[in-house]
C-alpha cells in the first residue's frame, strides 16, 4: 500500500518569516518567487511593445493592483475593511491635477505632492469613522466617494461634470510605464516588510483585539490613523498617476470601480498575502479587458467566476500556492 | 513595604440599563500589597475593574492613582501611568506567536520610555525580550511554545500571556480577572509563585477571584461585593467569616 505523506520544506524554521538557510540552492527557493515577479513585471513593457492596446492595460492593471494592495492592508492588516478604494484614487487624482494645471507644477512633482497632501485629506475625512466597526466603517467609506461625486457635480466645481482636462502626459511611454511598475514593486515589497516590524505587528494587534492594544497603552486611533494614510496614500499615488495617464481628472475617478475590483481580486489572490492582490488584479484585469466586447454580459461571467472561485477555493490562488510551494509531497510505502 | 494609598475609589456607581451593577462602592488599595476582590457571578467586579481601567465609565465617583484624578481617562492613557488589567475573557492576539503577542506592549509609549529590560537595553531587541518574559513566567525557552501561534495555546499558557502582557508594560499595578478561573491545582500552583514574585517586585495586585482559597493565600487584604455593593473588607480570614459573606457565597441564612 501507498499512502501520500505532504512534508514542511526543513528551512521553514520555528515561525513564519525565520528561515534556516544552509545553501545556495535554498537561497534560490527562497528568492525564485520574488525575482519571477520582479524581473517579469520589469520586462512586460518590451513584451507588450507587440500589442500596444494591451500596454495600455498593463498600466491601468498596476493601478488597480496598487487599489487592491491597499484594500489588502487595511482589511487583513488592520481590520478596516475599507470599500472607499475610488475615494483614494478621486482624492489623489484630482489634487494631482490641481496642482499641475492650476498651479503649474510638473508631474513628477505632483504626483508625489498629490500623493502626501491626498493621504492627509483622507486621513482627516477618515477620523470621525475610525470608531466604528466592521461593515459599518465599511458603509460609511462606500458613501465618501458618491458624496465627494456628487458635491463636484452639485457646485459645479473643479470643472464639474466635464473634469479638469489638460493634465501633462508622461514625455514617453518608458516612463509612464516604469513610473507605476517600480512604485507597485516598492509598495508589495515595503508593506509586507512593514507589517512584519514591531509597528506593523501593533496594527495586526489591533485588528485581532483592540481592547488588549488600548489596555496596553496604545491609542489605537492613532494607529488606525496611521494605517488609513499609508493605505490612502498608496490609492492617491494610483489616482495621481491615471489622471497624467488620462490627461483628464474627472468624477469617474471616483467611480465604484476602483471600490470593488481590488475587492474581487484580493479574494481571488488571497487576503492578507499582499502578493495575492497584486496576482488577482492580474489575473481579473486583463480579464475584464478580454471580455471587454461582450459589453454588459461580462458581469454576467465575473459573478459566476467569482461565486465559484469562492466556493470551490475560498482561500484564495496565493494561500494555496504558498502553501504547496513551502510543502512538498511524496508517497511512501505502509 | 510601603503602606501609602496608591489607588482610591470613592463611591463608584454605575447601571447598565435597569441592572445596578455597582452602587456606591469606595476602597482604597496600598502600595504594594495583593488585595483581592470576591463575590458571586454578576456581582459588578469586572465592571468595578472597567470603570477604573477606563473601559467603562462610571456614572458617578472618582478614582484617584496616587493622589490624583483619573476618572473617565481613556484606558491606553490609564495603561500608560502603569495600571494594566487582563481579561476575564482571553483574547491574545491570535494570529501572532506567542512571543510576538509582547512586542505590542513593548513597543508602548511607556514600555519604550521605561526601557531597560535586561538585554534588551532601550530599544534593543523586543523578540528576545519578549522570549526572556516568556521565559520568566513560564514558557519554556527551548520548546516551540513560545513561537507557537496564541490561539493553538492551552488555556494555562494563554493565562500566563495575559499577565505576561501586562508584565510587559512595567506596570504598578495589576488587575487580575480571574487568572485562576479554568486552570488545574497543579497549574495554579505554578502560578501563585509569579504572583508572589510580582509583589515582591513592588507590584500591586487586584485580583478578582472565585478560587477563595487560593486567593487568601496570597491575598493581604479581600473586599467582597453582592450585588454591586461592598459587604465587606478586611484580612482574609475576617472576610470569609463575614455573615453576609456567607450568606451571599451559600444563599442561605443558617451557615
Ligand atoms: N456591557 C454590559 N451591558 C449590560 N449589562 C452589563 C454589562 N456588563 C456587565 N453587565 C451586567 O452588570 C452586572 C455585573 O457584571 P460583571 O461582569 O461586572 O460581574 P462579575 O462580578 O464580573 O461576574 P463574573 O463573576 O461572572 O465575572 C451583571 O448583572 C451583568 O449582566
Ligand atoms: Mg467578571
Amino acid at each position: 500500500m501507498r499512502r501520500k505523506e505532504r512534508i514542511d520544506r526543513g528551512i521553514k524554521v520555528r515561525t513564519e518569516g525565520i528561515y534556516a538557510i544552509s545553501s545556495m540552492r535554498e537561497i534560490l527557493y527562497l528568492l525564485g518567487p520574488r525575482l519571477l515577479l520582479i524581473v517579469g513585471l520589469i520586462l512586460l513593457p518590451f513584451i507588450l511593445q507587440l500589442a500596444p492596446y494591451w500596454a495600455r492595460v498593463v498600466n491601468i492593471m498596476c493601478v488597480y493592483a496598487l487599489v487592491a494592495l491597499s484594500f489588502d492592508f487595511l482589511a487583513n492588516y488592520v481590520g478596516l475593511v475599507c470599500l472607499g478604494g475610488g475615494f483614494f484614487v478621486g482624492v489623489g487624482g484630482y489634487l494631482s491635477a490641481i496642482f499641475n494645471t492650476y498651479l503649474g507644477i510638473p508631474f513628477y512633482l505632483s504626483i508625489p505632492l498629490a500623493t502626501v497632501f491626498g493621504a492627509f485629506l483622507c486621513t482627516l475625512l477618515f477620523l470621525p469613522c475610525l470608531p466604528l466597526r466592521g461593515v459599518y466603517f465599511a458603509i460609511v467609506t462606500l458613501m465618501y466617494p458618491l458624496l465627494l461625486t456628487r458635491i463636484i457635480e452639485a457646485f459645479d466645481i473643479l470643472g464639474g461634470t466635464n473634469g479638469i482636462s489638460g493634465v501633462d502626459s508622461f514625455p514617453n511611454q518608458y516612463v509612464e510605464h516604469y513610473a507605476i511598475i517600480v512604485v507597485l514593486l516598492l509598495v508589495l515589497f515595503g508593506l509586507r516588510r512593514f507589517v512584519n516590524q514591531d509597528i506593523g505587528l501593533v496594527l495586526r494587534g489591533v485588528k485581532d483585539n483592540d481592547q488588549s492594544v488600548r489596555a496596553s497603552g496604545i491609542n489605537v486611533t492613532h494607529m488606525k490613523a496611521l494605517a488609513v494614510f499609508i493605505s490612502a496614500g498608496i490609492g492617491c499615488f494610483g489616482g495621481a498617476y491615471l489622471v497624467h495617464l488620462y490627461m483628464w481628472a474627472g468624477i469617474s475617478l471616483f467611480a465604484l470601480d476602483f471600490s470593488i475590483i481590488p475587492i474581487a481580486a484580493v479574494v481571488i489572490g488571497g487576503g492578507g498575502t499582499l502578493v495575492g492582490a497584486v496576482v488577482g488584479t492580474f489575473i481579473l484585469v486583463p480579464l475584464s479587458e478580454a471580455l471587454r466586447n461582450l459589453g454588459t454580459f461580462r458581469i454576467v461571467i465575473y459573478c459566476v467566476a467569482l461565486t465559484a472561485f469562492i466556493v470551490l477555493k475560498s482561500e484564495g490562488i496565493m494561500v494555496y500556492l504558498q502553501r504547496k510551494y513551502h510543502q512538498f509531497e511524496r508517497w511512501v510505502k505502509v | 513595604m510601603s503602606s501609602e494609598t496608591i489607588l482610591s475609589m470613592r463611591g463608584i456607581s454605575k447601571h447598565f440599563g435597569g441592572v445596578q451593577a455597582l452602587s456606591d462602592v469606595s476602597f482604597d488599595v496600598k502600595e504594594g500589597e495583593i488585595y483581592g476582590i470576591i463575590g458571586p457571578n454578576g456581582s459588578g467586579k469586572t465592571t468595578l475593574i472597567n470603570c477604573i481601567t477606563g473601559f467603562a465609565k462610571p456614572d458617578k465617583g472618582q478614582v484617584f492613582f496616587r493622589q490624583k484624578e483619573i476618572t473617565g481617562w481613556p484606558p491606553h492613557k490609564i495603561a500608560h501611568v502603569g495600571i494594566t488589567r487582563t481579561f476575564q475573557i482571553m483574547r491574545p492576539y491570535y494570529s501572532l506567536p506567542a512571543f510576538k503577542n509582547l512586542i505590542i506592549p513593548l513597543w508602548s509609549p511607556r514600555a519604550r520610555k521605561l526601557g531597560g529590560w535586561r538585554g534588551g537595553g532601550k530599544h534593543g531587541d523586543r523578540d528576545t525580550v519578549a522570549v526572556d518574559i516568556l521565559e520568566e513566567i513560564g514558557f519554556e525557552r527551548d520548546s516551540r511554545v513560545p513561537y507557537k501561534l496564541a490561539s493553538t495555546l492551552p488555556t494555562g499558557y494563554q493565562k500566563r500571556l495575559e499577565l505576561a502582557r501586562c508584565i510587559s508594560m512595567r506596570p504598578e499595578i495589576i488587575f487580575c480577572d480571574e487568572v485562576f478561573s479554568g486552570l488545574s491545582m497543579s497549574e495554579i500552583a505554578g502560578m501563585t509563585p509569579l504572583i508572589e514574585k510580582l509583589k515582591m517586585e513592588g507590584v500591586t495586585l487586584i485580583m478578582v477571584e472565585h478560587r477563595l482559597r487560593e486567593l487568601f493565600r496570597v491575598a493581604d487584604r479581600v473586599m467582597a461585593l453582592q450585588f454591586g455593593e461592598k459587604i465587606a473588607e478586611g484580612l482574609s480570614g475576617d472576610v470569609i467569616e463575614n455573615k453576609q459573606v456567607k450568606e451571599a457565597y451559600l444563599g442561605s441564612e443558617e451557615v
